[in-house]
């Protein structure tokens, strides 16, 4: 058992402005946890989490894995950057927090050496216009308004993430039902060349959470 | 944090800012040294994602001249302690970084840079 990353630290001002680790939170940390000794096995030496909020998973990412890797979070947030450093400072595990939209600045010299990378993205259905004003005016609501479908951060990183990944590198993804799931398998598998598929879900309240992990190598076999 | 690893991981990303973007030259950086625990095989891993002269010449505008200049092909231990001291035990706090190409400013405030750019600056 892995203990979930200690958030003492953050009271409930910080919560007002940074995402609170919820369910959603807690089942992809639950699946990294499934996955532990795979990942450990496959030593990574750069992780990746796009939308750090708190540092919640980074940190529990870093637990997992130990020193021998580089944790690099962004934000668009950076109140949520300055609070993901801080729960890494707490937790023991040196997170690099950068505050950019998705990847940006990172990109071109992460080509093809991201070892982890992870995502739990803004997947609530809204209109396009609440998703645009969440994103340039980051504050709380850039943590869950996702547009038409809940998908257009989602669909934004999506084509990122194969250019992204070591050639052994894995991806993590939170969706929800609304997301269109089996859309968003096969868009990756036809259009990214990325094998993935669902390795845990969980209703909480009205929400059907489910992660998703596409493996670069499995795609590469089935190829 | 603004480690000189991440510093050697980011480009410019502004509009039409497609070459001679990286590095980000540090301006008015306020250096702290904080103590990390040495991890070789840690340090090995990174190697490959490093691009050398652009390390060597970021840390000697920082005053380290610690590392030579050609990436030796075989690396012993000591070289890798310096290593780890200028890529994981370097902070800029606070300070900016500055486009080689284009001149954007991108700021570092409590050790975070601020890559976000304006709607019209973006690519």
């Amino acid at each position: 058992m892995i203990p979930t990353p200690n958030l003492s630290h953050l009271t409930s001002k910080d919560f007002e402005r940074v995402y609170e680790p919820a369910e959603d939170t807690f089942l992809l940390l639950d699946a990294l946890e499934n996955d532990a000794e795979d990942l450990k096995n496959s030593r990574p030496s750069i992780c990746l989490e796009i939308g750090s909020g708190s540092g919640c998973v980074s940190a529990f990412i870093g637990t997992i894995l130990g020193r021998s890797a580089l944790y690099l979070c962004t934000d668009i947030n950076t109140y949520a950057c300055q609070c993901t450093v801080a729960t890494g400072r707490q937790n023991k595990v040196c997170l690099e927090s950068v505050s950019t939209y998705l990847d940006r600045s990172l990109h071109t010299r992460l080509k093809h050496c991201v070892d982890l990378l992870v995502f739990n993205p803004p997947y609530v259905p809204t209109d396009s216009v609440e998703v645009e004003s969440a994103q340039t005016s980051p504050a709380i609501a850039s943590a869950w308004a996702g547009g038409v479908n809940g998908m257009e951060l989602t669909n934004a990183f999506l084509k990122l993430v194969p250019e992204l990944l070591a050639p052994q590198g894995r991806f993590y993804l939170v969706a929800v039902k609304e997301n269109n799931i089996p859309n968003i398998l096969a868009t990756m598998l036809n259009e990214h060349n990325l094998a993935g598929k669902v390795v845990l879900q969980r209703r909480a309240g009205r929400e059907h959470l489910h992660i998703l992990r596409f493996e670069k190598q499995a795609s590469q076999v089935q190829t | 944090m603004v480690r000189l690893i991440t510093h050697n991981l980011l480009s410019c990303h502004a509009k039409g800012c497609t070459t001679n973007n990286f590095p980000l030259q540090f301006k008015d950086a306020e250096i702290e040294h904080r103590d990390a625990e040495f991890n070789p095989e840690f340090i090995r891993g990174l190697l490959p994602k490093i691009e050398w002269k652009a390390l060597v010449d970021t840390a000697k505008g920082l005053g380290d001249t610690s590392l030579p200049d050609e990436q030796p092909e075989m690396m012993d231990d000591e070289l890798l302690k310096t290593l780890h001291h200028v890529l994981l035990e370097v902070h800029i706090e606070e300070g900016q970084m500055i486009c080689p190409n284009c001149n954007h400013v991108y700021p570092i405030s409590n050790g975070i840079p601020n890559m976000l750019l304006a709607e019209h600056e973006i690519a």
